[in-house]
């Protein structure tokens, strides 16, 4: 590795060997850069081949007569288990679970944040602490009581039903799952934004003060319209986290047509009735991906930010 | 670090003697924590409340149902009997040895994987906005697909082995993810193209933080680059070092997904890690207790690891 970085000694000032030196340095550039591109190759190329194409041709060659079939199949036909409805339903169950709750859990870590740095309270080390070491627990540890928990509010939703004519949601599996993502969401997203206003002046929030605003006339006139960077980073952190969630998604809504995404491709890739339609499961890996890869196309500067802001913690 | 806090409280009209005013100042004082509030009650009860919760059941006979009569550590001792049972494993057995394995095995590549790109990247690279995505972009995808791509690159029938057979290299043979033993190890290669890319990307950070007088002045005394890495920079690299392994041990002890989507638990559940065990054995297999029994021991295995950092770092930051 160090032979690689280092010039052939600094003695050897030649240009040749500078050279040689840099073509290495591509070199292994290159290979590593087609270790990490060859799996979404092979997916993206095989999703627009016809089965006879890839039961007698090459993995990595790309695909004779380009087909939508295998796409539109996994969009609107794909077997899940028994039913054969494609992922379209899915792809909107995980929509409808991701933006609620992202929206709920960047809003309320934008509050905890203004409220642990610049409302300050004795004790307020000791909140962070334990709300930052949530983020860090394996869900293991939580997912039995959350599902026994979520599993009496089903049936009290069932008796508010029959009561009522209506659930309030209790029981609802988007509902249930938006919920958890935002519980155990929430150490995150304070985090992002208790760092950020850390730096944010105290000063501007006093002056208002002074100026008799009031707390939330600060939060919404002076915080949030200078948290405009660290809300795309927590808006990006939150979507890709809930949108590749598996865990919960298979607890909590494991079956059925409640299913998230990220369900449903791993019951559509292991659901071996028939014959196994490898260019149909991997055009339902894509739509799986498509999501985040596209966000993280568009924009990965905050994408990255925000993976370093979670990783430094405190 | 209270001082701000302090003098905010008082800026407060506290001289306004209307009766109204009082009650209005007293929930301004208090508004800040009402709205916490929630969120902290959530975590207390959600998180804390609910460790202790699957701690309660785990000294109970809990199977199907949970069940609220504390027998003792019975799951623990199944637990504990099962650690030794190596002949023929048991399945609790092979989940720790593959986290053993796989642990190891993915912290130290993705350690030298990332270290090494963010070196060669760090020496003025044509192209280097090109590259960084590239190898970061596994990252932004699920563990299923990142599980379902890497199945169908390493299947011996379709993936990897068929196509070099078709180049000519027929003697070549990988099945590893269709073998017992060797199972988890394609989980390293799946968990390792996911993540050293983000390692990479924290090692650039650390290096491009790096006053570059220091690399100059070491440079004029005459030390190769080699020795300039190994002694210079890497040792400025610590605290990346540091942070990197917390990353990836909590992500390591975490993983559970990329074994469903790329092995389905290998034959015979031969590529379990804890995480696995713990919901097969509470959701499958009826052993609600034991299930959560393993659950603790993960958790406090994490704690073991992520506590002293938090607390190293928040003793820092107030300081």
């Amino acid at each position: 590795m160090s032979a690689v970085a280092s010039p052939a000694g600094q003695a050897a000032s030649g240009a040749r060997a500078r050279t040689l030196n840099r073509i290495v340095i591509y070199g292994l550039l290159a290979l590593f850069a087609i270790f990490y591109l060859m799996p979404l190759f092979v997916m993206l190329v095989t999703s627009f081949k016809t089965m006879d194409e890839i039961q007698n041709g090459n993995m990595l060659s790309l695909p004779h007569a380009p087909t939508f079939a295998p796409w539109i199949k996994a969009w609107s036909e794909v077997c899940s288990g028994l039913t054969c409805v494609g992922m379209k339903g899915y792809f909107w169950n995980s929509i409808k679970m991701v933006l609620p709750a992202v929206l709920i859990s960047t809003l309320l870590g934008a509050l905890n944040g203004y409220v642990l740095t610049k409302w300050r309270f004795r004790g307020h080390t000791l909140v962070f602490a334990m709300m930052l070491f949530a983020c860090f627990i394996p869900f293991q540890s939580v997912l039995l009581p959350m599902a026994t928990i979520l599993g009496s509010l089903g049936r009290f939703g069932v008796t508010l039903q029959n009561a009522t004519g209506f659930n309030f949601g209790l029981g609802n599996s988007t509902v249930n799952l938006v919920f958890v993502h935002v519980v155990y969401g929430l150490g995150f997203t304070t985090l992002f934004f208790r760092n950020y206003y850390e730096a944010f002046p105290t000063e501007l929030v006093k002056a208002a003060q002074v100026d008799g605003a009031s707390f939330f006339q600060i939060f919404r006139r002076i915080m949030l319209p200078n948290s405009l960077p660290i809300i795309v980073v927590t808006v990006i952190y939150q979507f890709t986290n809930i949108w590749n969630d598996f865990l919960f998604a298979s607890a909590y809504a494991g079956s059925g047509d409640v299913m998230p995404m990220t369900v449903a491709l791993n019951n559509v890739v292991n659901t071996s009735t028939g014959v196994v339609e490898y260019n149909v499961n991997m055009a339902a890996a894509m739509i799986a991906a498509l999501p985040t890869l596209i966000v993280y196309v568009v924009a990965g500067r905050y994408f990255v930010r925000g993976l370093m802001a979670g990783a430094v913690k405190g | 670090m209270s001082t701000v806090a302090e003098t905010q409280i008082k800026l407060t009209p506290e001289h306004d003697a209307r009766p109204g005013a009082t009650v209005r100042s007293w929930l301004q004082d208090l508004l800040p924590k009402i709205v916490l509030a929630p969120s902290f009650a959530a975590t207390i009860v959600f998180v804390y409340g609910f460790i202790l919760w699957t701690i309660y059941l785990s000294f109970t006979n809990s199977k199907t149902f949970p069940s609220y009569d504390i027998t003792g550590a019975r799951a623990y001792q199944r637990l504990w009997r099962w650690t030794f049972e190596s002949d023929p494993p048991s399945s609790w057995y092979t989940s720790i040895t593959n986290m053993g394995i796989f642990g190891f095995l993915y912290i130290l590549i993705c350690l030298a994987l990332g270290l090494f790109l963010a070196i060669l990247l760090d020496q003025k690279i044509r192209g280097e906005g090109v590259l960084r995505p590239i190898y970061l972009y596994p990252m932004a995808l699920s563990f299923i697909v990142t599980g379902v791509a890497w199945k169908w690159f390493l299947d011996p029938g379709l993936g990897l082995e068929q196509t070099l057979h078709q180049w000519g290299w027929t003697s070549f043979h990988f099945d590893w993810i269709k073998n017992k033993d060797f199972v988890i190890y394609t989980v390293v290669i799946a968990g390792v193209w996911q993540a050293s890319g983000f390692i990479m990307a924290m090692f650039l950070a650390g290096l491009r933080g790096i006053d570059g007088e220091i690399m100059k002045a070491a440079q004029i005394d005459g030390a190769s680059t080699f020795q300039l890495y190994r002694r210079i920079v890497i040792p400025l690299l610590r605290p990346v070092f540091l942070s990197a392994f917390i990353v990836l041990a909590h992500l390591a002890i975490k993983s559970y997904d990329l074994v469903v989507a790329l092995t389905s638990g290998g034959p015979g559940g031969s590529a379990w890690l804890p995480s696995n065990f713990m919901y097969e054995f509470t959701f499958k297999r009826n052993e609600m207790a034991v299930g959560s029994a393993s659950a603790v021991i993960m958790l406090m295995t994490i704690t073991a690891i992520i506590v002293p950092y938090l607390y190293s770092e928040l003793r820092e930051k107030s300081r």
